[in-house]
């Protein structure tokens, strides 16, 4: 089992090297990446489980495995629904800054005003 | 007699490796967009297709093998069609930087959009 | 050695892909690394036997994930400006990565004292198999033991669905979602698009078909079907239907309809929602897939199509 060990660790990685990614960058759109990379490191560790559950001459436990298939989907989900207020904030706005130093838009009230960008 | 086969398989998925490698070389070494395409396509085309055939032998059964051909002649048809489609935008974006004469109006205006950054990226050394 | 380089060498290039996706510069360069980290992590789920993993990870996580992705880089492409000026400065790049750094070290003390040996429920997968008829574990589990998470993971998807649509402004509510894509109908995503789709359409019902004894799956196989639309329609050889037609509404809400139709009828002839009946079980996993199959290929087809951008014809 030491090459699971080994992608267990990779995963853990992968989960600090996105949570890293999603203070420092800036772009909305980096961290919405970000936090895709920390899902897939979230999933690998699940999958590294799945690994070790290996029994009854199956090559990994199949219920970890089936749970890991409903987390993809529902990640991509949760990415399109991002991307796309994303996609409208920009439409709106003309930027895609968090920074709550953009001025509102002349009509109405604007989208997305809520956090700073620190 | 099986250790024959298995001899071939590992001489021919080496090779393909090979060029696996050199069209990665390429990749990093050439100066533009349309030369490192060049090198991508018809040496990665050559690599997967000496792997399939190495794996060919080691398969069990007549269907598995034609899946094997077949994933090499869908990863040609959309390797071939990709990179034409990089070259072509790459192209129109080398001819808007330096224009010699009148470039095509780009007619899909939305198609390119996406294709632009690859030249762009590709395009400096 | 040899056989933990097999595992060390897709390990390692995962990682560094990862890290190249979150720090490079170039968003678009980090969205294209993206999409070969995704192709580098089907090849770990292959290590890790689970190749239906791998199959969804290869098609929703790194195909249409990257896509998404790749396109919306390319949309917001004029704001790298301004957002690389609000970067953050040495003091919170160091906090954020002692941060990262933290998270990390407690996660491998939990990978390194998984308990031994792994608690699993495979034997108990595995033995009931037989009565449902089923030869793929991951099938038997996601539409028998815990039919309850797919039915509820098909509707999220129709709830993301709703969520990209309800983004549309007033005025073209109902319409089209996506531009008008019109490449050059001689030309090479013309010629592909027609060449690709047929043999794209018959692997993706064979992928769904195949998903009961072998790797594979309603997942999958309605990737690949929603992909070949999405090419077709890229190229400019078919259109985005308006949102606001009846057989887009009725064909997207069919199959989490029938799933929820099996479940109750379920609760009324077994005792519990979504429980199948003695004997019952193959037949009402095919027509749960067989409705699923279609709507799920919509709704994919739906979700990467976008908002409506033009209003639907009087």
């Amino acid at each position: 089992m030491n090459g699971a060990m080994l992608f267990g660790l990779v995963a853990a990685a992968l989960v600090g090297v996105g949570l890293y990614g999603l203070i420092v960058n800036p772009q909305p759109l980096r961290k919405i990446l970000a936090f895709n990379v920390i899902g897939s490191g979230v999933f690998l560790l699940f999958g590294v489980i799945a690994r070790r559950g290996a029994a009854a001459g199956l090559g990994g436990d199949p219920v970890p495995q089936a749970l890991l298939i409903t987390g993809i989907v529902v990640a991509f989900s949760a990415t399109a629904i991002a991307v796309t207020v994303l996609l409208r904030l920009f439409e709106e706005t003309g930027t895609t800054t968090l920074a709550s130093a953009v001025p509102p838009p002349a009509a109405g009230p604007g989208p997305g005003q809520d956090q700073a960008g620190e | 007699m099986s250790s024959l086969v298995d001899v071939f398989t590992y001489i021919t998925i080496a090779t393909g490796a090979f060029f696996f490698l050199a069209g990665t070389v390429g990749l990093l070494r050439f100066p533009d967009t349309l030369t490192r395409l060049h090198a991508l396509t018809k040496a990665d085309n050559l690599g997967l297709g000496l792997i399939v055939l190495g794996l060919l032998p080691q398969v069990d059964g007549v269907m598995n093998g034609l899946k094997l051909i077949a994933i090499w002649l869908l990863v040609l048809l959309s390797g071939a069609d990709a990179g034409q489609l990089i070259a072509r935008a790459a192209r129109r974006t080398m001819r808007r930087a330096a224009p010699h004469r009148e470039g095509p109006a780009g007619a899909a205006g939305s198609r390119s959009s996406a294709m632009e950054p690859t030249a762009k990226a590709g395009g400096q050394p | 050695m040899i056989v933990d380089a097999v595992y060390a060498a897709p390990a390692l290039l995962i990682l560094s892909l990862g890290i190249y996706s979150t720090i490079v510069r170039d968003t678009f360069s980090a969205t294209v690394g993206f999409i070969a980290y995704g192709l580098l992590l089907t090849v770990a789920w292959v290590q890790l036997h689970g190749v239906d993993v791998a199959l969804t990870e290869a098609a929703i996580g790194g195909g249409l994930t990257g896509l998404l992705l790749v396109r919306a880089s390319a949309r917001l492409r004029p704001t790298e400006a301004l957002a690389r000026a609000e970067a953050p400065g040495g003091a919170m790049r160091l906090l954020a990565g002692l941060m990262a750094g933290g998270v990390f070290v407690v996660l491998a003390i939990a990978v390194l004292s998984l308990p031994d040996p792994a608690p699993t429920l495979a034997p108990q997968a595995a033995e009931h198999m037989a009565s449902l008829g089923v030869g793929n574990p991951i099938t038997a589990v996601l539409l028998a033991y815990r039919a309850m998470d797919t039915m509820l993971e098909a509707i999220v998807l129709l709830l993301a669905l709703i969520g990209v649509w309800s983004l549309a402004p007033d005025r073209v509510w109902g319409g089209r979602p996506g531009p008008r894509y019109n490449a050059d109908p001689e030309g090479i995503l013309a010629f592909i698009a027609r060449v690709l789709p047929p043999v794209g359409i018959i692997v993706g019902i064979y992928i769904f078909w195949i998903g009961a004894d072998h790797p594979g799956g309603k997942f999958q196989g309605a990737t690949i079907v929603a992909a070949m639309w999405l090419l077709t329609m890229m190229a400019g050889l078919a259109d985005a239907p308006p949102i606001n037609r009846r057989w887009v509404r009725i064909l997207l809400v069919a199959g989490p309809a029938v799933f929820v139709a099996v479940g109750v009828a379920g609760a009324l002839t077994a005792g519990a929602f979504l429980g199948y009946p003695e004997g019952w079980a193959k037949p009402l996993i095919l027509v749960i897939e067989f409705a699923l199959m279609p709507s799920l290929a919509l709704t994919l087809g739906l979700i990467m199509a976008g908002t409506p951008e033009r209003p639907a014809a009087p």
